[in-house]
């Protein structure tokens, strides 16, 4: 049984795109919010350390400069003009969150307080600024609380746990999406003049990472097998503190609190690697320097295989101000007194740059230059592309709520100019009754969480933080294996209710088919530039790379084009910090 | 590498109208979850064990449970500190679904029920609306909540009487009332004036005992009982 549903938006995710998205378009268009789990347990919660926006409440600043630090920070790779989009609104972005009620830090004089953050700095880069508008270490959680309370305060209508797994289209229009309902095991068919995707990221193709288990790039997966390319997806972000072995993030703030990374000879290292910024500098630059420190053997520990985040010359009264959270992370699960014992960290898979391709109101594009009408995407499984090849810290933060606000108002105005929905193709929810009749019925002499750790690592060790042409093809074939296997998976829950083993199979080939793109857009990239490193090409090369990739899908073959990045007024320059 | 048991509460209805325990002896290291077990049950063991999880460090409320009787998220409890056998039920007082997984609307209907969301008048203000540092900190405790249920489903009231707000539903209540901006204290409150509002609580602190964000919850009520007799938030 098949049920249908007309809306004018459907947004698919209820994290803090969706949801921003929702409150433009749910007060402009009937919509509806599709999510698979429930809105306030999206990861837009885990973000920690802030969201960056030029206020000038603590120390001058100007969108310009953060501009410039967005830019240089993704290594130049960055679309400039959407950059400038972002800059610019992201104050009015922060100022809204607080008329919402976003219970922000406040300064002596009552205004939002704000902090240093990785890469983020005054002047071009003469020194790092206090530019993070935050809520202690759980800024992401109020977002997303702050959101979610305001859905309720409109009456957004969500469907919570309802899967979607596959995006209509007739004649290259958007005509709707399918879901899969949890609870029951039904599909429903949801009819749309506008459908935005805001369902995240795909972290979970690496093991090591930051991210939720519900993490495995949906809506990337949904897209690209309907024949809408994949943008950037070589640039993959690690975040340089992640508690050893488990992922979990320690947020970028700590360090803008004053906390130090240590190697095993108790070295502040980061001063050989980033003299002016130091421990804040950005990401990919720390992430490397770590692993180039646990490589020259100055590693800590009985395998040498992590290094120090030092908060211990912080008194104890800022870090349970400022810090409680993460301080309670490394009590929990490490057992070690942040106030006393330095906390053992490795860098943590944590952010796509790269996702489905769309212009500065979200709007969906085919190739280059082509949009789809009635698609959006707005949050980390877009690439508008405002992080280049590096994203800086808190601006995903940013990113959501200035790409979900204007993906919400375009969403809701391309439905409200159409007079008549798009046509459901026949059989609308045929694919998806294919995909799941073949997982219920793959006979499982495969398992489906033995292929997901064998993909996991073989990502950590052939195609993280450092990359060849040898590791990639490595993992490549390790990928096409793991596809063929994934052919032989079945579930033992022959249920309809709550059938979550078989969501984990589905899951489980969307992380298959980004982990491939990933790989296979690496390969091709002949050079070393913000998150995508390789050691046999260690140089930036503007000549030949200083353009976007875009990965399409062709059979079981990902065919890789190319698309200009947009410059308007800085030209690319050395990047040091 | 040891070995410890756990005495899983199941249920399926599509199978049988009755529950039952069943035991899983499965490996852990030092330092593992109970989400990491739970987790092992499914990948390797049984397929059909359901519950809900998400970002597995105690920060998306998903996966509150019961457990050795006591209501705990699953990735923010190691097993070292659970002994050799461990009992896992869904909560209490929520109907349960499948497993260890519960109908969560009744308590969402609570939350809504309560106003969650900044109420003012007049015109917004072109700059940010100003907060003093110590009017921000008198309602830092309640903004910590992450809605997993595990306060109001710990509550022995609840569990008699699902009429009944719950702890989380006052929570987000004094997360707005004691909010320097917000002007709804008056209607929140009299929502909560109600038979099955505040004064339902017996300040058993079992709410305060399984907030796994250490939020002094059975204070957080007491204070708006205060609010509601003496007229000032």
């Amino acid at each position: 049984m098949v049920q249908f549903h007309t809306y004018d938006t459907v947004i698919v995710g209820a994290g803090g795109a969706g949801m921003r998205a929702a409150l433009e378009a749910g007060q402009r268009s009937r919509t509806a919010v599709l999510t698979k789990l429930y809105p306030t347990r999206s990861h837009t919660g885990a973000a920690q350390g802030g969201m960056c926006a030029a206020l000038a409440n603590v120390e001058e600043d100007n969108w310009e400069w953060h501009t410039f630090d967005t830019v240089k920070g993704g290594d130049y790779l960055v679309d400039q003009d959407a950059a400038e989009v972002m800059c610019r609104e992201a104050i009015d972005a922060v100022l809204d969150l607080e008329k919402m009620g976003l219970p922000f830090d406040r300064t002596p004089e009552g205004r939002i307080d704000q902090r240093r953050f990785g890469g983020h700095t005054r002047n071009h880069g003469e020194a790092a600024v206090r530019r993070s508008c935050f809520a202690a270490d759980r800024t992401g959680h109020l977002i997303l609380q702050t959101l979610f309370q305001q859905c309720v305060k409109h009456g957004i209508e969500f469907y919570n746990e309802f899967y979607v797994l596959d995006l209509l289209l007739n004649g290259g229009r958007t005509a709707g999406v399918v879901a899969y309902e949890l609870a029951t095991g039904e599909l429903h068919v949801f009819q749309a003049k506008s459908v935005l995707f805001a369902t995240g990221g795909f972290g979970k193709v690496f093991k090591v990472t930051s991210n939720a288990h519900t993490l495995t790039g949906d809506g990337m997966g949904i897209v690209f097998r309907r024949g809408i390319p994949l943008e950037d997806m070589e640039f993959y972000q690690f975040h340089p503190t992640g508690i050893w072995k488990m992922g979990i993030l320690l947020t970028e703030g700590a360090r803008g609190e004053g906390g130090i990374l240590r190697n095993s000879d108790g070295e502040r290292f980061m001063e050989r690697y980033a003299p002016t910024l130091k421990d804040l500098a950005p990401r990919d630059l720390v992430s490397r320097a770590i692993y180039t420190e646990i490589r020259a053997g100055r590693g800590c520990g009985s395998a040498r295989d992590h290094v120090y985040l030092d908060l211990t010359h912080l008194p104890p009264e800022q870090l349970d101000a400022k810090l409680p959270d993460i301080t309670e992370f490394a009590r929990t699960y490490l057992g070690i007194e942040p106030y006393t014992d330095p906390i053992p960290i490795q860098p943590t898979a944590h952010y796509a740059m790269g996702g489905i391709p769309t212009d500065i109101d979200a709007r969906v594009l085919r190739n280059s230059t082509e949009v789809v009408p009635g698609l959006f995407a707005a949050g980390e499984v877009a690439c508008v592309s405002v992080h280049g090849a590096n994203r800086l810290g808190t601006n995903s933060l940013l990113d959501i709520n200035v790409f979900g606000r204007r993906g919400g108002l375009a969403a809701a105005a391309h439905a409200n100019s159409q007079v008549h929905h798009v046509e459901l193709p026949d059989d609308p929810a045929g694919q998806v009754e294919a995909l799941l009749q073949r997982l219920r019925d793959g006979g499982g002499q495969e398992n489906v969480a033995a292929i997901r750790t064998a993909l996991q690592e073989t990502m950590d060790a052939h195609a993280s933080v450092y990359r060849t042409d040898a590791t990639l093809r490595q993992a490549e074939a390790d990928i096409r294996a793991l596809q063929v296997r994934y052919e032989k998976v079945g579930v033992s829950d022959r249920g309809q209710r709550y059938n979550t083993e078989l969501l984990e199979a589905v899951e489980l080939g969307f992380l298959l088919d980004l982990a491939q793109v990933l790989v296979v857009s690496a390969l091709a990239r002949h050079e070393s530039r913000g998150g995508h490193f390789r050691e046999d090409f260690p140089t930036r090369d503007d000549v030949h790379f200083m353009r976007h990739t875009m990965a399409y899908r062709e059979g079981t073959d990902v065919r890789l084009d190319h698309k200009p990045v947009v410059q308007t007024r800085y030209q690319p320059s050395e990047r040091t910090y | 590498m040891t070995l410890v048991t756990l005495k899983i509460r199941r249920y399926d209805p599509e199978l049988s109208e009755d529950a039952f325990w069943q035991s899983f002896e499965v490996p852990v290291e030092s330092g593992d979850r109970l989400l990491d077990a739970l987790h092992h049950v499914k990948w390797y063991l049984d397929g059909s064990l359901t519950f809900r999880r998400s970002c597995a460090h105690g920060v998306c409320g998903s996966d509150a449970m019961r457990v050795n009787g006591v209501n705990r998220l699953a990735c923010k409890v190691l097993i070292k500190d659970l002994g050799d056998e461990i009992t896992v039920e869904p909560l209490k007082g929520l109907p349960t679904m499948k497993d260890l997984l519960v109908d969560m609307e009744p308590f969402f209907d609570a939350f809504r029920a309560v106003k969650p969301f900044l109420m003012t008048s007049g015109n917004a203000p072109t700059r940010e609306r100003l907060q003093s540092a110590e009017d921000r900190a008198r309602f830092d405790d309640t903004t910590k909540c992450i809605m997993c249920a595990a306060c109001t489903t710990a509550c022995p009231i609840f569990w008699n009487d699902d009429q009944y707000f719950g702890p989380q539903a006052i929570v987000m209540a004094h997360r707005f009332i004691f909010d320097s901006r917000d002007e709804g204290a008056e209607e929140r409150l009299e929502i909560l004036n109600d038979k099955e509002g505040v004064w339902r609580c017996r300040t058993t602190f079992n709410c305060t005992d399984a907030c796994p964000r250490g939020i002094e919850v059975t204070k957080a009520i007491q204070e708006v009982k205060r609010a509601l007799i003496f007229h000032h938030t």
